[in-house]
């Protein structure tokens, strides 16, 4: 009977869980999880800020989903692996045994350095349940807040805070917000939409220097705060499998089958580094979907399955006070772009593929675009054009509409 | 498993599925209540150009990636293989909109996402774009 055991109790970890069933209903599976509770959603904290969900609500499986797949929760660290033994040392002392095993460690906050940060007594990351709850108990109608990173975290935490704090001001060191999946023009609407909900920006501009309530910006600004939050980005926790020379770089570097470099260990989720199905090189693709598929499909082959996850594309859905942004793949190739007063929509056409998308406004019927993306659909076996101006069925062939909604087999 | 199958060749284009549909979901025993001078959310949709028509609604993939996606675990495919979404704890994120092969999923007027679930759980029972099919373009049944 085969021993799997996992190391973090995110939804990857859940994938990996469900993967393993799939193929085997014997084994033991072992859950090594740090946070000490059954899995939630994380991306959910902001909303559970802006009081549109509960901690009961976000729970990403039920309470009795451990036993009904026969695992056995270690709420614990995992302090090493010893790989020759095939064990993992957790915090207590206890070495568990495994045949397989997988790492879906996650990422922790990245806090730089900043001068005088000791000072800042009232100083959060934005990551995790407990950080939602102690923000919370934090901030009152008078608070203040300044939140270092517009990026996704950055931004959804001060969409969470809007209408609970007095001011809420978010500087970056980046000249525009959510950089790294929108460009220029669309991160100016994106922006708008937040100040006109009353949310401060202070871009190109970071900071420097703290006092328990001054941050000092390199501009030369200073901004008084109650509440500092610190949202400049997060890092992979390779470390475990680095220590026993696992190849990382960063994140766990794995291969389609979500192997790593060393024998019977597996990575998945936001620890780690696979193929970018867009580009062949491998990436951090720090997001659920692909955390869930990439459990799924490494948990099916440390069960003697043979499978793969080979569609890894960047890909995200973010909205703010109602409109929303969603965006896929790269950005490159030839744009072309529809405007209206509201919305936007940008495509990306190279070498005869669709290769990345940013809608914002409409929205509608996005995985249209995304699926070209992900299937590599040749655009001249569509009508292109058609498909440009507006994604449905239409612009495919019958035969094509046939499989998808006449069942038909080929 | 039975699932709703599009004849595209029979589809008029009458879109009474779409009213069929919006009027099972509503609750409300008379149509007229439930959809005049109202702005309908269907949960199936007809495409159309001069040639084609067609009705969309929601595949119940095998494999479907609404529900690897969904970041509050909000969609689950039962038993039964009828997929679902728990509108309560939908947080309005659309990454369902942002996966779905076929543009199946769209939004309710609260919005919350929202697509097929069979009718299988409000007073109709099954389809009712497929019951009320005037030409048979949409179907209710086993295929494979």
């Amino acid at each position: 009977m085969n021993r799997y055991v996992i190391i973090g109790g995110g939804v990857a970890a859940v994938g990996c869980i469900e993967g393993i069933r799939k193929a085997d209903t014997e084994g033991s599976i072992t859950l090594i999880s740090g946070e000490k509770k059954t899995v939630y959603c994380r991306p959910l904290i902001s909303y559970y800020l802006q009081g549109k969900t509960d901690f009961e609500k976000m729970k990403y499986r039920s309470d009795e989903f451990y036993e009904k797949n026969n695992c056995k929760l270690v709420y614990d660290t995992a302090v090493s692996i010893d790989k020759d033994a095939k064990t993992v040392t957790v915090s207590s002392g206890e070495k568990i045994p495994y045949d397989k095993l997988c790492v879906a460690t996650g990422s922790s906050p990245f806090v730089p350095p900043f001068t005088g940060l000791d000072n800042v007594s009232a100083k959060f990351s934005f990551m995790t349940e407990d950080d939602a709850a102690e923000i919370e108990k934090a901030v009152d109608e008078n608070s203040r807040v300044l939140i270092v990173g517009a990026g996704l975290i950055g931004l959804k935490c001060a969409e969470g805070l809007c209408g609970r704090v007095k001011s809420i001001t978010v500087c970056d060191l980046a000249e525009r917000v959510l950089s790294s999946i929108l460009d220029e023009p669309c991160a100016k609407l994106m922006q708008n939409v937040l100040e006109e909900n009353g949310i401060s920006f202070m871009l190109g501009d970071s900071a420097e220097k703290f006092d328990a309530d001054k941050a000092y910006m390199k501009s030369g600004a200073v901004v008084d705060f109650d509440v500092l939050i610190l949202a400049v980005g997060v890092r992979a926790n390779v470390s475990l499998v680095k220590e026993i020379g696992g190849e990382t770089e960063r994140g766990i570097i794995i291969d389609e089958k979500m192997k790593t470099s060393v024998e019977d260990i597996y990575a998945v989720g936001d620890c780690s580094q696979g193929v970018n199905a867009l580009t062949g090189q491998k990436n951090v693709l720090a997001l659920l979907p692909n955390a869930v598929m990439q459990g799924e499909t490494a948990g099916q082959n440390m069960a003697g399955a043979d499978t793969v996850f080979d569609k890894g594309v960047p890909m995200n859905a973010i909205g703010f006070f109602g409109y929303h942004a969603l965006t896929a793949g790269i950005y490159e190739g030839e744009m072309t772009e529809e405007k209206t007063d509201d919305s936007v929509k940008r495509l990306f056409v190279k070498d005869n593929r669709l290769v990345g998308f940013m809608l914002l406004g409409d929205i509608e019927r996005a995985g249209i675009y995304t699926s070209l993306i992900r299937e590599k659909t040749p655009l001249d076996t569509i009508d292109a054009e058609a498909i440009k101006i507006s994604p449905s069925l239409l612009p495919f062939s019958l035969k094509y509409r046939k499989i998808k909604l006449g069942g038909s087999k080929s | 498993m039975k699932r709703v199958y599009v004849n595209e060749e029979w589809c008029l284009g009458c879109h009474l599925c779409e009213y069929n549909c919006a009027f099972a979901n509503s609750g409300l025993s008379d149509m007229v209540k439930a959809l005049k001078d109202k702005e309908i959310y269907p949960r199936i949709h007809v495409e159309e150009d001069n040639k084609i028509k067609y009705a969309v609604s929601c595949r119940h993939c095998d494999d479907p990636l609404c529900v690897k996606s969904c970041i509050a675990g909000a969609i689950t495919k039962d038993e039964n293989g009828t997929v679902k979404i728990d509108t309560d704890k939908c947080v309005h994120c659309y990454t369902c909109i942002l996966v779905c092969p076929v543009g199946a999923v769209s939004h309710n007027e609260n919005g919350a996402a929202m697509k097929c679930e069979l009718c299988l759980e409000n007073s109709c029972g099954s389809p009712a774009c497929a019951s009320g099919c005037p030409n048979k373009a949409i179907v209710y049944e086993e295929r494979e």
